[in-house]
């Protein structure tokens, strides 16, 4: 981690607001991203993740709070902050009747940045992402991966200081995913900063230093994402699958060792808070069950719980 | 330098543009030049003169208006739209340092850009039918853009307003319609009865097709000076309704 907490923080949000109408979406939210440094939003559906992060880039207005980005006030210097931040949305908004690089320097040229200039950052980038063979392609004619890895290169073309991703991966095969994740790591070590929100915790584990849980606009947990899953969830999980009546026996043998359980239909989930391997031989007859280190997932259910968040 | 980032949008659409050029071209000037071909060849042959000009001396500017009308009008509906609500282009562009501003003027003088040349190529294609046009044409080209960018404000308000693409049938079919038909394109406002003719003289296309009559023979014998004050002071606040509506559509 390349994180430097001797200059101001990148980002700095205190006490951020926002009412639709009289549904408040974000509940007074405090956080700070030091410079290069990659924080992690998290958060089921509706919990405020994108709201927050318009407020930022001011595509929404906050109802109350103060935004600095970069030691720039938000809204008031938004467009100079803009000038510093690259955003990779969740929504592909390429020019579709754009080829590669021209989509990359159109979008240049709304930043200002001299054509000679932008033909040299377009290239240097196309190259970096493996898409320097498709740079008089139409986007029609690109695949899904390619279009992901465009919409970064794109948001990198005026060397933004912070970078904000929102579900960077969606939808992509596993290959495209950890092309983009080796991408997004060799940003991270040349100290780009980042804000990161996805629905695919392995990849927040991955990249986050720290994250950063929202639900119902409020922030319900926030840290280092190995602490916090120790802290929170356990060392290790058991999941093991079998009748009502084995799983009652089993949980209550669980007690003997420093865990916590959770019944979901036929299925036992046990979080060690110690060593419990000694306990394996119990499961012996069960039907099917598994041991596993205890992940981001498990503290995300933990906290947000288990049931469908629909809007 | 800020206030002129707007052009940057202007010059996306361009690049797009001239990818489709020959398509976009015929589908907006399709239009005016078969009624040209229609109403002033067919039927023209049976109306006799109308204010001492031909019929087809009569209708050739009003036609020329009317794609001026139909061009900026339909880029800032569907085009707009698809940029919009499908392409989420203006997404895009809001996290670089543009703003609302700079995307519905951009927007804006893209079709009324696109409008003054189909104005342009529908008025030089009328010494094809023999009809030919004084040099005052040319001082009425600023009138055209003009007219541009009241008709292409028009259109964003509409797509600001609009949750699909069926929407924009109501504003062709209760907009764009009459005020085609009923400005005086196709017949002298002279000779109608004084109620329905006020009405007629305050269609925003109506004093567009008057002064493009009166500087296509250069003929000035109506206020010129005061229709076109009017249609500026009416373009000042659509451009501005429109900023705001599309504010309101795209900042929540």
């Amino acid at each position: 981690m390349t994180t430097d907490s001797d200059s101001p923080p990148v980002v700095i949000v205190e006490g951020l607001t926002k009412f639709f109408s009289d549904r408040c979406a974000v509940d007074n939210i405090n956080f700070s991203i030091q410079r290069g440094e990659c924080l992690g939003l998290l958060g089921p559906n509706g919990a405020g993740k994108t709201t927050s992060i318009k407020m930022l880039l001011g595509l929404v207005m906050k109802s109350s709070g103060r935004i600095t980005l970069l030691d720039m006030d938000i809204p008031k210097q938004l467009p100079a902050a803009k000038r510093l931040i690259g955003v990779v949305p969740q929504a592909d908004s390429l020019d579709p009747d754009l080829s590669v690089q021209e989509n990359l320097l159109t979008y240049a040229s709304y930043f200002n940045i001299p054509h000679k200039t932008a033909l040299a950052k377009a290239a240097e980038l196309l190259q970096f992402f493996a898409l320097a063979n498709r740079r008089d392609e139409i986007i029609e004619h690109l695949s899904g991966g390619q279009r992901r890895r465009l919409l970064l290169a794109r948001a990198l073309m005026n060397e933004p200081k912070l970078l904000i991703l929102d579900e960077p991966t969606v939808g992509l095969d596993p290959q495209s995913r950890h092309l983009i994740w080796q991408h997004l790591e060799m940003l991270q070590e040349k100290g780009i900063t980042m804000l990161l929100t996805s629905h695919y915790l392995d990849e927040v584990e991955r990249l986050s230093h720290r994250v950063l849980i929202l639900d119902h606009g409020t922030i319900v947990a926030e840290g280092n994402p190995q602490r916090l899953i120790k802290e929170l969830v356990g060392i290790e999980v058991f999941e093991v699958e079998g009748s009502q009546a084995e799983l009652d026996a089993l949980q209550d043998s669980f007690k003997k060792c420093n865990a916590t359980t959770e019944r979901v239909s036929d299925r036992l989930y046990v979080y060690t808070q110690e060593d419990c391997s000694r306990l394996e031989a119990l499961l012996k007859n069960s039907r099917k069950w598994l041991r596993r280190p205890a992940n981001l997932e498990d503290l995300f259910i933990q906290l947000t719980g288990r049931s469908l968040r629909e809007s | 330098m800020t206030s002129f980032r707007f052009w940057k949008v202007w010059r996306r659409n361009n690049l797009i543009w001239r990818k489709h050029i020959t398509s976009t071209l015929i589908g907006n000037l399709g239009q005016p030049l078969l009624f040209l071909l229609a109403m002033g060849y067919g039927l023209g042959k049976e109306v006799g003169p109308i204010d001492g000009l031909t019929y087809l001396q009569f209708l050739g500017p009003g036609l020329a208006c009317s794609a001026v009308m139909y061009s900026a009008a339909f880029e800032t509906t569907y085009g707009a739209y698809t940029k919009l609500a499908i392409q989420k282009t203006y997404e895009a562009i809001l996290v670089t340092p543009l703003g609302v501003t700079d995307i519905v003027m951009g927007e804006i003088f893209w079709g009324a850009s696109k409008g003054l040349l189909s104005g342009i190529i529908m008025l030089a294609a009328l010494p094809l039918f023999g009809v030919w046009p004084s040099p005052w044409t040319l001082a009425l080209l600023p009138l055209l853009l003009l007219a541009g960018v009241f008709f292409a404000a028009l259109g964003l308000i509409m797509t600001a307003l609009a949750s699909n693409y069926e929407f924009f049938n109501y504003f062709i079919s209760l907009v764009l319609t009459p005020f085609f038909l009923f400005s005086g394109i196709f017949f002298s406002l002279h000779t109608i009865p004084d109620t329905a003719r006020t009405f007629f003289e305050l269609l925003p296309l109506t004093p567009v097709v008057t002064l493009s009559r009166m500087f296509c023979y250069g003929q000035f014998d109506q206020p010129w000076l005061l229709k076109i004050i009017g249609l500026l002071c009416l373009t000042v606040f659509t451009c501005q309704l429109a900023i705001y509506l599309i504010r309101k559509r795209l900042i929540q």
